[in-house]
């Protein structure tokens, strides 16, 4: 065999295995991140560093897409409430659509878009440096020291940016039900409270705890097997919050359908 | 005893018809050599014909495709990643860019692995600072590696790598870029650990005056510096060459024998 289809054929068979390797490569960093929490040496003070620099550092950006999420939500939800006459609603569509869904998936595409790539640029830095390999040659697995921490901080922060995400978002829907819309504060935050049970909530926070595995994992991967210098670590870093938002959404979907099977409609 | 396994067991690194390709690229070729514990074997080749390879199979960072590494008595080739950290911390490597993490200063970058170690605060600063002493580069306890010059992060990296008192160090290029006077400032470090601490090594490099300086020089204790062999003195500095081609090792022996070896492209190699 020779000529255009013995290169397309074997083009297209170098393709798929270096695919079908990615995804072993990625299946063990990310079995392994998790399961070296079980096992000593634990790096707690690396853990703490790494919550610090996700949770606290991502809080800034978590409001804002907090805040500005619930007003416009609120916004665009009384302007179609009100052709039914059903404005007192708001408060329960901007609580359900916060907690359910958007605090958690918004929060996790910024942190996504923060964090993924700055563990792809720092990871893809010290590989293409040779730091990685030098941390291997001194005796240390860098995955327990660089990305289980990352994992660890990433899954616990997510979890709580969420709740302060949802908190946010509601008082943002607030202040335009308040400011823009006259409907009464106390009646809005009783019906946002009101409308909301354990399996909403469940479902809301549930997904940042896996959004979390993903962006850590995502972003470690990419930086860990970036190649060819700066330029190798820049594609790395794109790579890394590209991957990781669409995994976060696609994910989103599967977990959403699951959960409605295993809690009932919801 | 089988001999080989003996001779596993009492050398400090054996290769035995090891391979290796990079898709079509062949980067070792069925190659075999030992290494006698308190040796050194400098590595010799043309850019890509495997050195770096040589060393980073050696502790474990990279796989073979086919063959047997064993170093100081353990099998290197059928050991799992998780087991192999144990073994690296016997091991010490300069790597030729240094690789010191950017984000540690001098002091971390050396401590590194005796904190992993958990080794007692006050242990570690006197073992970190008699290790730059050594390089003599105390002064740089808290400056980051951005900070140095390129000499100067060759030498902590060294000093990274004998800090916790190694059984083999593996030495990839550390003289490669540097100015005559700072790389043999490098290679007086390497005479002097090989002289004081008798420790093994394998030394890639590029620098043939390197090589034939570390064989033809011994470290006086009370002079503190290296010092030329006296002519007709017996002394042995356990320094050995072995010269890479095509994956192939083409020449194996000390420093009168390469000097006067036959062989054309190693004429050619050692020509200026």
């Amino acid at each position: 065999m020779s000529g255009v289809p013995y290169r397309m054929a074997f083009s297209l068979t170098e393709s798929v295995k270096g695919n079908v390797l990615a995804v072993q490569e990625y299946s063990i960093l990310s079995w392994r991140g998790l399961a070296n929490l079980f096992s000593q040496p634990r790096y707690l003070g690396d853990i703490l560093q790494q919550m610090d620099t996700i949770g606290v550092g991502s809080l800034p950006i978590v409001i804002l897409t907090g805040f500005f999420t619930g007003a416009v939500l609120a916004l665009q939800s009384a302007n179609s409430l009100a052709r039914f006459g059903a404005l007192s609603f708001t408060g329960q569509l901007v609580s359900m659509s916060m907690v359910r869904e958007l605090g958690p998936v918004l929060t996790s595409l910024m942190v996504a878009g923060r964090n993924s790539s700055g563990m792809a640029s720092e990871l893809g830095s010290m590989q293409v440096t040779e730091q990685i390999d030098a941390m291997r040659a001194l005796g240390t697995d860098p995955i327990r020291k660089l990305v289980t921490p990352r994992l660890t901080a990433t899954m616990f922060m997510l979890f709580f940016l969420t709740i302060l995400s949802d908190l946010v978002g509601l008082a943002g829907g607030s202040a335009i039900a308040l400011l823009l819309l006259r409907l009464d504060l106390n009646e809005y935050w009783t019906s946002a409270w009101q409308t909301l049970r354990y399996a909403d909530i469940f479902m809301g926070l549930i997904k940042p705890v896996l959004f979390g595995y993903i962006i850590a994992t995502v972003g470690c991967y990419y930086g860990l097997s970036a190649k060819g210098g700066t330029q190798g670590v820049g594609r790395a870093t794109t790579q890394a919050v590209v991957v990781a938002s669409v995994f976060i959404l696609a994910v989103d979907l599967f977990v959403t359908r699951l959960l409605m099977v295993l809690l009932g409609p919801l | 005893m089988d001999t080989a396994i003996q001779n596993r067991e009492e050398k400090a690194v054996v290769f035995e018809d090891v391979s290796l390709r990079f898709d079509e690229q062949v980067v070792l070729d069925g190659l075999s050599f030992e290494l006698d514990h308190g040796a050194t074997k400098v590595l010799l080749g043309v850019a890509g014909s495997g050195k770096t390879t040589i060393l980073k199979l050696t502790l474990g960072l990279m796989r073979p495709d086919s063959g047997r590494i064993t170093v100081l008595g353990q099998e290197v080739t059928a050991m799992r990643e998780t087991d192999l950290f144990e073994l690296r911390r016997r091991i010490g490597m300069v790597f030729q860019e240094s690789a010191l993490f950017d984000s540690q200063t001098v002091e971390g970058n050396v401590a590194f692995r005796l904190l992993e170690e958990k080794v007692p605060e006050a242990e570690i600063q006197r073992r970190v600072s008699e290790a730059l002493q050594f390089v003599e580069m105390g002064h740089t306890l808290k400056l980051f590696p951005a900070e140095l010059s390129g000499g100067m992060r060759r030498r902590v990296a060294i000093a990274r790598a004998i800090v916790s008192n190694p059984e083999v160090l593996l030495y990839d290029s550390p003289t490669a870029g540097l100015d005559p006077v700072t790389a043999t400032t490098i290679v007086e470090l390497l005479v002097k650990q090989r002289d004081v601490y008798k420790t093994s090594a394998l030394l890639v490099t590029h620098r043939l005056q390197d090589a034939f300086t570390m064989a033809t020089h011994v470290f006086s204790h009370e002079q503190n510096r290296m010092i030329p062999v006296p002519p007709g003195a017996s002394w042995d500095s356990k320094t050995s060459f072995m010269v890479l081609k095509d994956g192939r090792k083409l020449f194996e022996g000390g420093a009168p024998e390469i000097a006067n070896s036959d062989s054309e492209y190693i004429r050619e190699y050692l020509s200026p």
